[in-house]
Formats: structure tokens, sequence, C-alpha cells
């Protein structure tokens, strides 16, 4: 192969060819730059960006932005009771939303990867699966429409309905993020060897000690991935609240409310989701859940 | 060839970067001099009804004809809140704005609109004088913009539910209201200044004469009231298709609202109505301003002058629920032809008693001194307030 370049008339192409052959290194450059420039400017960039404004201040008048380093909005942010509150029920209900998630999602993906026909296992997956595809906005729209009181479609079907507030955003977000915890677990259970369940069950276990102490610990690490998306999904939301939430506020949408008239406090406020995120991520390192993602 | 064409796309970014770093806010500071060509697109921020082209509703269209008489073809970006407008002002990439008094003079002050030589837009001289040269839409004795219409913010209510019909603020403001749940509120710290007209009368002691200029007193009032109001509120809104839609399903039964929402339910046949309560009320008087950044100058000062001619104000004014700012369009407004008797639209007396949206500033805006609290803090109370 080498020869026959070597012999050809030595155009760009060949040259660069054989330049690189020779120098690993080159190669890998050439492979990595444009992925780790899209990483680290991109995304790692922008996390700095916000960081970085989360420092500034708004000038005293409200029309600018007073490029001075200082820690006066995360003072705001720890002074006002207000904002602790909200800061600490966001966090209830990414809480919330992925423990029902969980519950919800452990049978449907024991189900379906366990006892459902391999023909049926198909169907279920892409029936978990194709909610996805559709917008996210309609499918709040839609529950807008479902739990309004009165006249919505629950009130008038069943004659009850949550109506908008805090239990209609606790309920849209874990219809929303549903999928996101029912497809790591189903990989999880399709991992564990069904004759890991006989040995249970020749063993002389229940079906709720096979559960505890065969499924659950293996399945942990993939319960723990699924709860990542559930989670951080939920902290950053504020179209679901915005819509159904009634007069309920969130991270996000006090970081919807200030992003226009003040962005400084804004990008702090938006700290606080990424700073939870990373303690959980941290936390959770030792369960080999990351290896799940 | 490869390579020409990464020196020209590198060329352009780079002439990108220096026409970014190279504009600074001022540099558009100055009046156009004359109307020239068109440049063939306008980009525009707009209240919602302010400049439909068919799409919402196929009889109201009133961008057509104005792309098809200039060759500028319009895009509006729909502003729900004064907030939204100001931020995406502020990323240069529109030639104007239909700015209400809660953020007309942000822009100003941030240098993002320029001023307007009124001298090029004929129907300027028709527009009602009351609303010129006011402190919303003119800084330094400078003109920034012309005026585009105005009216009230109402009360809206279903008439099917709210009984006896209200005449007052006091229903939204009750904290034993039989309507608790189902009352809305406009989701935006400026409606602060609502509950400041309300207690103007309900809480005479307090002094308030202007609601965009309170102490820290009359503010602290104002905010405890609508502290015991979110127990009773139902949602409160921003978006107009939702609280319109909210209306008509019913799950809002009273609250705040402009006349076009009303409209929009009235027209899905929505039992509702509106009334301008014996308070008053706060309202606005919206400007069309241009971008200190504006690419296409020509094609602003065109729709400037084509949004304030009689036609056109009385199909806008006809179609929003409002007084025009061109008493011309009165006699035009086939479809009502009381239309202007009712928004008052002549009547100044009338329209100096509607407390238009101003951004509160620490100097007073009433002139009364210089301890009046700042819009910054009617933004961080707002988030307190809805908790």
């Amino acid at each position: 192969m080498t020869a026959a370049l070597d012999s050809g008339p030595s155009t760009t192409r060949r040259r660069v060819s054989r330049f690189l052959s020779a120098r690993p290194n080159w190669r890998l450059a050439g492979l990595l730059t444009g992925p780790a420039l899209w990483l680290v400017v991109l995304y790692v960039g922008s996390l700095i960006a916000l960081f970085l404004t989360s420092l500034y201040r708004l000038n005293d008048a409200g029309t600018g932005i007073v490029e001075k380093l200082g820690t006066s909005n995360y003072r705001d942010l720890l002074d006002t009771a207000v904002y602790r509150t909200i800061a600490v029920r966001t966090i209830g209900i990414a809480a919330l939303v992925t423990v029902i998630d969980m519950i919800v999602a452990l049978p449907i993906a024991f189900y379906i990867a366990k006892m459902a026909t391999p023909k049926a296992r198909t169907v279920l997956i892409t029936a978990v699966l194709v909610p996805l595809w559709g917008s996210y906005l309609v499918k709040a729209f839609a529950w807008r429409a479902l739990l309004g009181t009165p006249g919505g479609v629950f009130d008038k079907t069943f004659g009850a309905s949550p109506g908008y507030g805090l239990p209609a955003v606790v309920i849209v977000l874990a219809y929303l993020w549903l999928p996101y915890m029912i497809v790591p677990i189903y990989a999880g259970l399709d991992r564990l060897p069904d004759s890991l369940l006989e040995a249970s069950n020749d063993l002389g276990a229940g079906f709720w000690l096979t559960f505890r102490g065969v499924v659950v610990p293996m399945l942990l690490p993939a319960i723990v991935a699924g709860s990542v998306f559930t989670f951080s999904l939920s902290m950053g939301d504020y179209i679901a609240v915005e819509l159904v939430g009634g007069p309920t506020q969130m991270i996000g949408s006090v970081v919807y409310d200030q992003f226009a008239s003040n962005l400084p406090f804004a990008a702090a406020f938006a700290t606080v989701p990424v700073v939870v995120m990373v303690i959980y991520l941290l936390g959770i390192r030792r369960t080999g859940a990351l290896e799940n993602l | 060839m490869r390579s020409r064409q990464i020196s020209v796309a590198l060329g352009t970014t780079l002439a990108l970067l220096a026409a970014g770093c190279g504009s600074d806010a001022k540099s558009g500071a100055t009046a156009l001099k004359s109307i020239g060509k068109g440049e063939g697109s306008l980009q525009l921020i707009a209240w919602a009804g302010y400049a439909e082209n068919g799409s919402t509703d196929a009889s109201v269209d009133w961008v057509t004809k104005f792309q098809t008489d200039t060759g500028c073809k319009v895009d509006v970006k729909v502003g729900n809140t004064s907030d939204e407008m100001f931020q995406l002002m502020q990323s240069g990439a529109y030639d104007g704005v239909s700015a209400s008094g809660d953020s007309s003079v942000r822009m100003i002050d941030a240098g993002l609109v320029s001023p307007v030589n009124t001298s090029l837009i004929k129907n300027y001289a028709d527009i009602s004088p009351f609303l010129k040269d006011q402190p919303y839409n003119s800084s330094d004795g400078k003109s920034y913009g012309i005026p585009h219409g105005w009216g009230a913010n109402y009360l809206m209510y279903r008439t099917d539910v709210v009984n006896p019909p209200p005449d007052s603020w006091s229903v939204v403001f009750d904290k034993n209201s039989p309507y608790k749940g189902k009352i809305t509120a406009y989701d935006a710290p400026i409606y602060i200044a609502d509950a400041a007209n309300y207690l103007m009368s309900a809480q005479p002691d307090l002094g308030i004469v202007d609601p965009y200029s309170l102490n820290q007193k009359q503010f602290d009032a104002a905010v405890a009231l609508l502290k015991e109001q979110r127990k009773v509120i139902g949602e409160y809104w921003s978006n107009y298709t939702v609280t319109q839609g909210a209306f008509e399903q019913g799950s809002t039964a009273l609250g705040t609202t402009w006349q076009v929402i009303a409209n929009l339910a009235l027209a899905n046949r929505a039992p509702v109505a509106t009334v301008l309560p014996k308070e008053g009320s706060t309202g606005w008087s919206d400007t069309w301003m241009i971008s200190s950044k504006s690419k296409h100058p020509n094609c602003m000062y065109m729709w400037m002058e084509y949004i304030t001619s009689p036609e056109v104000q009385a199909q806008v004014a006809s179609y929003f629920g409002e007084a025009p700012a061109n008493p011309k369009a009165c006699a035009l407004i086939t479809a009502d032809p009381t239309h202007c008797d009712v928004f008052k639209a002549e009547d100044s007396a009338f329209a100096k008693g509607i407390k238009f949206w101003a951004t509160p500033r620490k100097k007073c805006l009433d002139g009364k001194g210089n301890d009046c609290v700042p819009f910054s803090e009617w933004i961080k109370a707002w988030t307190g307030i809805k908790g």
C-alpha cells in the first residue's frame, strides 16, 4: 500500500497521508479537535459564561450590567426567604417526580423485559418511546385542557380534577419524563439473566424476596441512571409550571421572569440547579449508575 | 476553489465580528434625515393584534398591503410582556418595537432606540396632541417614537359565573372572594400599579397620587395587598392566548384583561364581558420606536407612516379594541360607528384619567421627590408576591 502510494505522483492528499501515517499524535489531534472544541467552547464555555454573568450585577438604573465581579446576587439569593422557598420547592418537585416515575416505571419495564412476548415487547417499547416524538409544548397544552377546573376534560368526565397548581406540575412532569425512566430500567432488566430469577425461586425465595434481594440490587444503577434524567429535567423546567402550575413558581420560572430585566441575578439562580446536579452526580458515582447513562 | 470559499467565509465572519464590536449603543442616536428606498425587509416586535397579516384571522390583515405597497417583507415577533420586548430589543436583531411605557423609558435609557424625526411622518400632525412628547415617548426634548394607540386595562368576567356584574376592582382584591381560585392577574411587575391604583380610592390616607410614583410605605401597602390577593388567584397570565383559553374554558372567571382578549373570546362565543371599574384603571399608550441598530430604517419609517394612517388605524383600533392615536380613523370604523365614543378616543380628560404604564424610577415620575421605589425593586417584589 505504502509502496503504491510512493510510486505515484506526489499530490497534496498523498503528502498529508504520508505525514499523518508516521505521526499518531497528529492523527488523534485531527480526529478530536472538532469535537473537543464543541465540548469546551459551546458546552463548558456556556457554563463558564453563566457563572461569570452571575458574578456581575445590574446597574442602579436597571438598564445595563456592571461587569465587576462580586457575590451580591448570591447574597440576595441566600438572604431572601422567597428564593430559598422556591429553590426548596423545585428540588422537592424534582424528587417527587423522580420517585413517582420509579414506582410507575418499574412494573412496566419488568413486564416488557421479562413477561411480554418478543413481538409484544417491540410494540410496547415503541409505545413508550413514541410520545418523545411529540412536541413538549403540545403535550403541556394538552394537560392544560385535561386538568382545568371547571370545564377541563377530567372535571367533565370524572367530576374531579386537581386543577392548576403544584399537584398538576408534579403529574405533568412525571408524565413527560416517564420514558426516560422506563428505558434505562428496561435495559437493566434485559441484562439481568432469567436464570438468576429462577435460581432464587428454586432456593425458595418468594416474589418479594427475589425482588428485594436480587432484582433491586442489580437494577440499582439503572434506576439511578433514570433518576438523573427525571431529576435534572424537572429541576430545569419552566414551561409546564407556567402552563399548569397556576401561581406556582419554580427556579425556572424565576429565571424566565428575570433574565430580561436582571440577567446577572437570573444567572445566579440558574447556577443553583447546576450545583444541585453536580452534588447529585458526585453522590451517585459510587453506585456505578454513570456507566448506565 | 475550496480555499477561496474558506477565505470568503473567514472574511465574512471577521466582518460580522467587526460589525458586532463596532456598533456601540449610541451609534444610532441620530434621527433619519429623509426616507430613502426601502430595504426589502422589516423585523418588528409587536403586541398581539398590532401587526396582523391574516394568519390569526384571514379577514384581519393590514401587513400584506404594506408589503405590496413598499416591498418591505414584514416579520413580526409577538412580545408577551414588556420585559420580553426589552430583552428582544437587546439582541439588536429587530428594526422596531411597539413599546409600552414600562419598557420604552428603559429602552431610551439603555440606548436601544433612536430619536425619531417626526417631520418625516406625514400623519404625525394628525395624532392626538395629548399623546405627543409624553415622558414615556420622549427624552431631553427629543421624540423617540410615533404613538400607536391607547386604552385601559379592563376587568373581564364570565357573565354566567360572576353575579352581580362587578363595577369595582374590589372583587379581585377581596381575600374572601367567592371566586377564589378562578381569579387571574397580569403576570408582570407593572401589575403592582394596579394594586396602587385600587388603593388610591380604597385607602386614601396612603396619599397615593400616581401609581408609578410610590414611596416605600405606599409600595409596601400595594405589595401587601397583592400578597393577600395571591391566595385567591387561580393563575397569573402573561400569554394572551392562554388566558383567552382559560376564560373560554371557565377555569378563570374574572380578572384583568385587554379588550382584544375579550374580543377574541367573544368571537368564540364565550360568555364574557368587560367593564372599566369605578376606581379607573391602569392602561397603555404604545409607541412605535426604531432600534438604534436597525438594518432597515427606511422600511421602519415607512411602517410608522403606514400604521398611523387613518385607514390602518381604523382597522387596528377596531380589531384590538383601543382608541386610535390618529382620530381621523374614527370616521372610518364602519363595524361600530360609535367606536371612538366608546373608547373616548378624543377625550383628553379621560385619557389623563387612565394611568398609562410608565417605568418607575428613584426620581419620582410625578416630580415629587427622590424617594420613589425604582423598577428594579418592583421586579424583585413581584417574585416575592407570587411566592
